[in-house]
């Protein structure tokens, strides 16, 4: 393979209880836009963290242009011309662009240089970026940008993209997939890592399917189905849940007018939400993230206190409650990151279950913890969610993201809410637990609880939700019912145009 | 060959009371070496301050009492810092609350000079616990209401209560007989209902020390029976979670400061009531920063603390055993003690990570 | 009470001077911040550099030798701070601690035969010309070299944080280590270097205290003043002008209040002894009223790279 630009072989690398990557080769051609697919922990990250000089493989050999490829950090392999925009951006928020810019690059030229090539590259690929401002107060979309065109003015030969529109809206994907059809035609590779099989179908001409951490396939994806891909990459086939079309019922949760300022310098303020929810109803609402995912979950579960009159409980104002006074009602919710706000890392299974459970478990009586009891809660959440850990005294940051995640939202379920409020219950967990986690929330709704689902992906709120709704900068869209949707209406609804919807219809 | 850390999912609880032990042999070793500089002989020096105080034919008799009259301040302080250590909360100001306790605690005993009543002492008790308490609400009010960094406030008090102290001995509570020397009375000495004197003879044992073992006993019902102990812990290991588990920060701040601050004035009301006996400008002797070392020694739990108490108590006393026999300098021994705490932290890092040598990747 | 008897002329100049250490500390630590370390350890370095510096121009009769010699002193005790925070990745607030206890102990077990001993005195440096202006002359021209040394360190960390490629690295590496790190910038060794930087000033400050303003060494001598560095840090929002503001703010109070002890002012000496530490405390409620703005985001968190 003389014509290949970067040829991978044999790469294998380990750590410590798993193996990362087995004996991976396949070669990437010039201009080619490649795919890289496979689960979360299927070795994809630790491939391309090889590739830009991060990590240093066990064995196994890289050739780029021909000539041995062996970079020993990120700067090497920028010099040699690789370049990547990270999925978790690597961007300094108190920082401006042209600053940030200036920090990933080895020889940049001069303030005032480097902010006109800024926006001369920025307009050439048609993604509009001013180099002053502070990138703490850009969105999720024009951060990416930033990332993009810090690569782009290096010149790459390879430009490595991971997970690039886990946080873009749907036309934000099409902007995006432009500028990358423009840099392929110009010669540039490009290694574009997803697991999201739509994407890959229409934007890649071939594909290394990885599963934990070996090469299973490889294909030119447009000649396959999304459900052809998806089962290469899962090796079984998928067992989706199945909604039991429960019946809605009585409003258990209604919101009206929910404004909230923001938390933080760097935070999303509530405007203006208004919804309710039924009995047996699950809503879906979608997103880009930090559109006010959290500050929703936190007015919600009572973290943060609302002004009187905007969250009712079955027509009681519990806007002035604390978490576990709403406990106590039935109102429970599980947030995003497991570790550290979900769960406390450091502490046991037991632990963690007495961190919610307390209230409506009776894990305590006159402020004294009943451990025998408290022990007893964990070992019946790891019971019925199939949580894999040696036991209940095992820390909560020793478990796998996935049975962490089973374990958190166990605990909640076994607890009977009457409303549920949950964001992103399936980030970063494999396809069976997200399977099983679906299901549970199904199962929860079929027996008369309202759930709330916050979630950024969208295939998972269509398959799961009756009515869909989506945040953006902190309001959120007319809620419709899931079932007649276009990709292009959630599009809209997630961009921002609150009332066009009606247009469309 | 290159050495790595590699994150633990939970510190290693067997290395956590080990860590301990081994920054004592460390201390002793780097000490030993120190001594030796001072043109002393370490061996000689280490058995002074180590095993002299407590077995010495001439001293035992009376240095093992002074075991427990240093101990029980030491972990009467130590104790309350611990619970807010364990959330995050630093109150390093431990110092200026033992004084005001101790000026508070003294100023209501001399205000009923010369009854006698037995009341009187449980009063003081009592007075010298809320002038703790009131002096560690400064930053704790002010870091709940206004987000104040409450490191800097508990310290910067410390300073001014020390002046606080420097007036009043010369000022509103010195002896009216005292011929003009800066001073309170002697509680200790000349006034009995207010005086904290050794229960039982010759042990050094004085109500303080009870107090200290009490607190043991409650701060360890606290944190591993109790609700707010619970919360305490969670909030140091993942302060997110505590809020979602419906902790409040402000009631955890004010608990843990106003019960540091309580203990600490309580260490000095029965200090300057028994050991010390009078309100001086010299009275403030630094327990309130000796016990930041012991909690952390002690590995904020209150066994360990005990523990600690007794070990740091012993480096006073083999301190001062080292001056009077070898000629050592005062302050050898508080280096001692920085030091000490300075190895332990380093050796933390053998509970929270493990360390891998091989040739693998540089991180 | 006679007022009257301060001249605020010389109540300014001597301001400056007060100052000194609390902005060469500052300074510093503002610069260990910046790189997202939190070193509480500023009074254990600022007494031990006292020390050393009064020891070493003692015997040296050489003030110069002896600032040297402290900064060298201060820098040595924070790379112990470093090599504990950095590579054993200790807590940092702990860690700080345990400097400073461990800085009191040496500086009083270094000092201890020299209690009572007379400085070399460092000589004046009369600007030629600008000195001779009436009032601004007397006021900020005739200092010791120290004092503006002082004032040029702060525009150079201004300059150097701001339009240097390494002060822009330093930024980004306190502002975000995880982003640095992956950008391949070594945390680690620019964090030390900040420290080392950190200690170093603080050592100076220490040796202006025991070699110009008191200039004796007692034990204790700093009296607090690291502890105020820090408190100034915040007040100025991690902004090296606004630093040299906060220390000749506090210089201010602490000038007026020892001129006041000196005038005989019918307030009791220890509450005007305590009206630096009030104002500090004051002031630090007054900050944290507008919000703790300006923190760098990785400020204090305990650096470990994973793969």
């Amino acid at each position: 393979m003389t014509d290949a630009l970067l040829t991978l072989e044999g790469l294998t690398k380990a750590y410590p209880g798993v193996i990362a990557n087995s004996d991976v080769s396949f070669s990437i051609k010039p201009g080619e836009v490649h795919a890289l697919l496979g689960e979360n922990g299927a070795g994809k990250s630790t491939l391309v963290k090889t590739i830009y000089g991060l990590v240093k493989p066990d064995t196994g050999r890289m050739m780029l242009n021909g000539a041995e490829f062996s970079p020993a950090n990120p700067r090497a392999a920028r010099a040699a011309g690789v370049a990547m925009v990270f999925q978790h951006f690597s961007l300094f928020e108190a920082l401006n662009v042209a600053e940030n810019i200036a920090l990933g690059m080895d020889n940049p030229p001069p303030t005032g240089e480097l902010a006109g090539r800024i926006r001369d590259v920025s307009e050439a690929y048609g993604l509009p970026l001013d180099p002053g401002r502070m990138v703490g107060d850009l969105s999720a979309g024009e951060r990416q940008r930033v990332e993009i065109i810090r690569c782009l003015l290096q010149n790459p030969r390879l430009l490595i993209m991971d997970e690039p529109t886990s946080v873009l809206t749907p036309q934000e994907v099409d902007i995006l997939f432009h500028t990358l059809r423009k840099l392929a035609g110009e010669g540039t590779s490009i290694l574009y890592i997803s697991h999201k099989l739509e994407e890959i179908r229409s934007l890649c001409e071939d594909a290394t399917v990885l599963r934990l951490g070996k090469v299973v396939a490889t294909c030119d994806p447009r000649e396959k189905t999304a459900r052809e891909l998806a089962e290469m990459m899962v090796g079984t086939s998928l067992h989706t849940p199945e909604r039991e079309g429960g019946e809605t019922g009585e409003v258990l949760l209604s919101v009206a007018g929910l404004s909230l300022p923001a938390p933080s310098d760097f935070g999303t303020p509530l405007k203006d939400i208004s919804f309710d929810l039924r009995a047996g109803e699950v809503l879906g609402i979608g997103g880009v993230a930090g559109n006010g995912q959290d500050e929703l979950l936190a007015a919600l579960s009572g973290e943060r206190a609302v002004p009187p009159g905007m969250v009712r409980f079955k027509g009681r104002d519990i806007g002035r409650l604390r978490p576990n006074a709403r406990r106590a009602l039935g109102l429970l919710a599980a947030p995003e990151e497991r570790l550290g706000h979900a769960a406390a890392p450091e502490m046991s299974l037991t632990e963690n279950a007495l961190l919610t459970g307390d209230t409506r478990e009776q894990l305590t009586s006159n402020g004294f913890i009943k451990w025998g009891k408290v022990r007893d809660f964990a070992a019946r959440v790891i019971d019925a969610f199939d949580v894999r850990t040696p036991g209940t005294e095992t820390a909560a940051g020793a478990l796998s993201g996935g049975n962490l995640q089973k374990f958190v939202i166990g605990r909640e379920i076994l607890q009977r809410p009457e409303v549920f409020v949950v964001n992103q219950p399936t980030w970063g967990v494999d396809a069976a637990a997200a399977a099983a986690i679906r299901q549970a929330i199904l199962d929860l709704s079929a027996k008369g609880a309202g759930v709330i689902v916050i979630s950024q992906d969208l295939d998972e709120l269509m398959e799961i939700s009756d009515h869909f709704t989506a945040l953006n900068e902190g309001r959120i869209a007319r809620i419709r019912p899931a079932r007649d949707l276009t990709i292009d209406e959630i599009g809209l609804m997630m961009g921002g145009a609150h009332d066009m919807a009606e247009a469309i219809v | 060959m290159n050495i790595r850390l590699e994150k633990r999912p939970a510190p290693s609880r067997m290395l956590l009371a080990l860590t301990p032990l081994l920054a004592v042999v460390a201390t002793m070793i780097a000490g030993g070496i120190m001594f030796w500089a001072l043109g002393a002989n370490p061996a000689e020096a280490i058995r002074t301050i180590f095993w002299d105080p407590l077995f010495d034919e001439t001293f035992g008799a009376y240095s093992r009492p002074q075991l427990l009259v240093k101990a029980g301040p030491l972990i009467l302080i130590a104790i309350g810092l611990a619970l807010g250590f364990r959330a995050g909360i630093w109150n390093i100001g431990a110092e200026g609350q033992y004084i005001i306790g101790a000026v508070v605690g003294a100023g209501v005993g001399l205000a009923f000079y010369p009854t006698e009543n037995r009341l009187i002492f449980p009063l003081m008790v009592v007075a010298g616990a809320f002038g703790g308490w009131a002096w560690a609400m400064i930053p704790a009010i002010l870091k709940t209401r206004f987000g104040t960094n409450e490191i800097l406030v508990s310290l910067m008090l410390v300073y001014v209560a020390e002046n606080i102290l420097a007036s009043v001995s010369s000022g509103l509570l010195k002896n009216p007989d005292g011929m003009g020397f800066p001073g309170s009375r002697n509680l200790a000495r000349d006034y009995p209902a207010a005086s904290n004197l050794e229960l039982i003879p010759n042990s050094g044992m004085h109500w303080g020390v009870v107090a200290a073992f009490v607190a043991v006993i409650f701060a360890y019902v606290l944190m591993t029976r109790h609700k707010m102990g619970f919360a305490i812990r969670l909030t140091g290991e993942a302060p997110r979670a505590a809020r979602f588990a419906g902790v409040s920060p402000t009631r955890l701040v004010l608990f843990a400061l106003g019960t540091a601050g309580a203990l600490a004035g309580m260490a000095g009301l029965f200090e300057v009531s028994g050991p010390a006996g009078q309100i001086s400008i010299d009275f403030g002797s630094g327990y309130g920063f000796t016990a930041i070392i012991v909690a952390f020694l002690g590995r904020l739990h209150p066994v360990g603390i005990l523990l600690a108490g007794l070990l740091m108590a012993l480096t006073y006393i083999g301190g001062e055993l080292a001056q009077l026999m070898l000629g050592m300098p005062a302050a050898a021994i508080q280096l001692f003690q920085g030091m000490l705490l300075f190895f332990l932290l380093a050796m933390d890092v053998f509970a929270n990570y493990r360390i891998r040598i091989g040739q693998r990747e540089v991180a | 009470m006679e007022l009257g008897q301060i001249n605020p002329i010389l109540l300014i100049a001597s301001l400056m001077v007060a100052s000194t250490p609390i902005l060469l500390a500052a300074i510093g630590e503002m610069v260990v911040e910046k790189a997202g370390v939190l070193n509480l350890g500023v009074e254990g370095m600022m007494i031990t550099g006292a020390v050393v510096g009064f020891v070493t121009a003692v015997n040296s009769t050489s003030p110069v030798l002896g600032f040297i010699a402290a900064a060298c002193a201060g820098a040595g005790l924070s790379l112990l701070f470093a090599l504990v925070t950095q590579y054993l990745k200790s807590t940092q607030v702990a860690t700080g601690l345990a400097l400073t206890l461990f800085g009191l102990g040496l500086s009083s077990l270094i000092g201890k035969p020299y209690a009572g001993m007379k400085a070399p005195p460092l000589g004046k440096m009369h600007i030629p010309g600008l000195s001779e202006i009436p009032v601004l002359g007397p006021i900020l021209f005739q200092h010791d070299p120290m004092v503006y040394l002082s004032v040029l360190l702060v525009a150079a960390v201004w300059a150097w944080l701001k339009y240097s490629r390494s002060g822009l690295i330093l930024r980004a590496v306190g502002e975000n280590h995880a982003a640095a790190h992956a950008l391949g910038y070594k945390v680690v060794r620019v964090r030390i270097l900040a420290i080392l930087f950190g200690g170093a000033t603080a050592g100076l400050g220490g040796a202006y205290v025991s070699l110009v303003r008191v200039p004796q060494w007692v034990e204790g001598m700093t009296a607090g003043a690291g502890w105020i560095a820090l408190a100034i840090v915040v007040f100025a929002s991690w902004r090296p002008w606004r630093v040299l503001l906060g220390a000749y703010l506090f210089g201010g109070v602490s000038v007026l209040q020892l001129n006041l002890q000196a005038a005989g002012v019918a307030i009791p000496v220890e509450y005007l002894s305590m009206s630096p530490y009030l104002v500090t405390i004051l002031v630090l409620v007054i900050i944290s009223l507008r919000g703790n703005h300006g923190a760098p985001g990785s400020l204090g968190r305990v650096f470990h790279a994973s793969h």
